[in-house]
């Protein structure tokens, strides 16, 4: 378990470093460099150059970029959204609203997913079933800018139940909207998965050895079957996770939330390179994160994963 | 001897018509896939809906007497007016209590869809754009999926170092999330038609390589590979003339889940304005510059938004469909 645990945390940064190493080589390919202001000279870009160590060769620069990050947690600063400011202190500024908006979608569209997936799974081909069925590719289907759009226009703009857009000083409930447009997916996906694993688990010889003791109807669901179903659900954790993500960057855009989503979008639009880089790499990080605790908690919980991955 | 052979009939020999008629007719896979996709309703309204909108993309430009590319100083941000439907009270050219058409005395316009902001008719340019994002989404799928099943069978198929090192790669690869490597490479690559393309692409082969190289790996432990091992089939025909008939209703799965994807990154990128240039414009540009002006001229963004959310469930739709039909083990789930 351990080497498993130990191969999985390598694996990870490993692919932190290749993501980080992608990110600088494409830094230099990024249109423009981030001192062709009209108003110099050619030697005093060659001296602000020199002052960044743009000039010297690549393996180097990537080297001290490599140190600056790892150990300072510096990317460099920002060219145009709050000239000369840390990037990193812009981005970790918005990051807290983004995660909690994140994880307050994660957690109602996963409530609500495993409510509808044991209902439709439990009662299949039944009417409840069917609408569970049918909200369930809705949500994966619609993409969740279109929820945000629809959502702020009736509820908002319509009914004025809510403020169109975010308010910082009433973080709470203007955030209702944009975590329902980003919750939409999470539980149309939590429910097709959980309903096809809970029909898989419910026909299993085990659950049918418990029905014959005569358990009753409602304990043989939530304890054995939704117990082993949730394990496997665990595993699209990670794809929830990027969809979120995604998701963040046209919702927070739609909404006017100060998170990195659309400060990513900002910085996108006025070439903010370092603003981007960061972003990408903060997203990435966040991934690779979700991916490891699912595989060791999916081996934690589940040891038949473990002997499968070998070791 | 002749006992014997009074006594033993050689039955494959005797009549084979008669032989074929025991054994009954076979119903080929495709044509049993086929029945059971289409008694799936979902499906069905999923397919019927596309073919709609595939038509409208193919001659709803040439149907109106409007082009999608003219610009009109006159007739600009004109609300929806459709002929018959306005004398029952919808699309009648009103917004609110302003009718546009009548204050203005345009008593003889019709724009369907209602004209945008440049005064370009609306009707053609959702269409034209539905033309643009099919054309993105096949173009960028049929290309993923070559490499998608050529990577996967390679990696199934040979095993050992060759699988290792091969699965190594696409661990690390699929590490990065979609979001980050499309939004990236796409702003690398200025955006554009080729661009967003091959951004689709690269991020879109991944999963088709791990379900091909699943399959792949179920399929060649099978007794019929092992014939044409001895056969002395080399492994180029191995892999396409035996391996890849019987994965193909995974991979035509796999690739309607990747259509519905591929038109939702194109407008994703679009939404954060890495989309495509002026004067094209598909699903995803329309809905960008159209929720701007949400609230007073909602017209603008409803179309393109309704034609792209039925586009995408409807491919949603016929994917779980054809998933059923290929294994029907899933059936139901």
């Amino acid at each position: 378990m351990t080497k498993f645990i130990a191969k999985r945390i390598l694996l990870s940064l490993a692919t932190l470093f290749v993501i980080l190493f992608i990110l600088f080589l494409l830094l230099q390919f990024m249109p423009g460099s981030p001192f062709n202001d009209e108003k110099l000279t050619a030697a005093q870009q060659a001296v602000l150059m020199a002052k960044y160590g743009l000039d010297k060769p690549f393996f180097i620069r990537f080297w001290i970029y490599l140190q600056n990050v790892v150990l300072r947690g510096d990317f460099g600063i920002s060219y145009a959204i709050k000239k000369d400011m840390l990037v990193s202190g812009i981005v970790i500024a918005r990051l807290g609203t983004s995660i909690r908006i994140g994880l307050q979608a994660l957690l109602l569209g996963v409530s609500l997913g495993v409510l509808f997936g044991v209902i439709s799974g439990s009662k299949r081909n039944t009417w409840m079933d069917s609408m569970a069925t049918v909200a369930a590719v809705i949500g994966v289907s619609i993409p969740s800018y279109v929820l945000a759009l629809v959502l702020s226009f009736v509820l908002g703009y319509k009914f004025r139940i809510f403020s169109i857009t975010y308010q910082v000083d009433q973080p709470l409930w203007s955030s209702i909207l944009p975590t329902i447009a980003l919750s939409f997916f999470v539980m149309a996906q939590t429910t097709r998965f959980l309903r096809t694993e809970l029909i898989e688990v419910l026909s299993s010889d085990y659950v049918k050895l418990v029905d014959a003791k005569g358990v009753a109807r409602p304990k043989v669901i939530l304890r054995h079957g939704l117990r082993n179903a949730m394990i496997s659900v665990i595993t699209i954790l990670g794809p929830l996770t990027v969809n979120l993500m995604t998701g963040s960057l046209v919702v927070e855009r739609v909404y006017g939330i100060p998170g990195i989503g659309s400060l990513l979008v900002e910085g996108i639009q006025v070439n903010d390179y370092n603003v981007i880089i960061m972003i990408a790499f903060v997203y990435s990080a966040l991934y690779i994160f979700v991916n490891l605790i699912v595989d060791i908690l999916y081996g934690v919980i589940d040891p038949r994963i473990r002997v499968a991955k070998g070791g | 001897m002749d006992e014997r052979k009074e006594r033993f009939n050689r039955v494959q020999l005797r009549d084979s018509k008669q032989q074929e008629m025991l054994v009954g007719s076979t119903t080929p896979f495709l044509k049993d896939a086929w029945r059971r996709f289409t008694k799936n309703k979902g499906a069905l309204v999923g397919l019927i809906a596309i073919g709609l909108i595939f038509l409208f993309a193919l001659i709803g430009p040439y149907i109106n007497e409007h082009a999608y590319n003219v610009l009109d100083k006159i007739h600009i941000n004109l609300p929806p007016r459709v002929p018959f439907l306005e004398k029952l009270g919808i699309f009648n050219g009103s917004e609110g209590k302003y009718n546009p058409y009548i204050e203005k005395g345009f008593t003889n316009d019709y724009f369907w869809f209602g004209t945008d902001v440049l005064g370009r008719d609306l009707w053609d340019r959702v269409w034209m754009g539905t033309r643009i994002s099919f054309y993105i989404a096949m173009v960028a799928v049929g290309i993923d999926m070559v490499i998608g099943i050529g990577y996967g069978m390679v990696s199934g198929f040979f095993g050992g170092k060759v699988d290792m090192v091969m699965q190594r790669i696409v661990e690390i690869l699929s590490g990065i999330p979609n979001l980050v490597v499309v939004t990236l490479f796409v702003l690398v690559l200025k955006p554009g038609m080729i661009s967003i393309i091959l951004a689709l692409m690269i991020t879109g082969w991944i999963s088709m390589s791990r379900v091909v190289r699943s399959q792949v790996l179920k399929m060649k432990e099978h007794e019929f590979i092992l014939a044409a091992k001895t056969l002395g089939a080399s492994s180029f025909v191995i892999l396409f003339k035996e391996l890849l008939p019987n994965i193909i209703g995974q991979i035509i799965v796999m690739t309607m889940f990747s259509i519905p994807n591929a038109i939702f990154y194109e407008s994703f990128l679009a939404f954060i304005g890495l989309g495509l240039q002026p004067p094209l414009a598909s699903l995803g540009v329309l809905i960008a510059d159209g929720y701007r002006a949400m609230i007073t001229h909602p017209h603008l963004v409803i179309f393109p938004t309704v034609v792209l959310s039925v586009l995408m469930l409807s491919f949603n739709l016929i994917a779980d469909g054809l998933r059923d039909a290929f294994d029907p083990k899933m059936k139901g789930f």
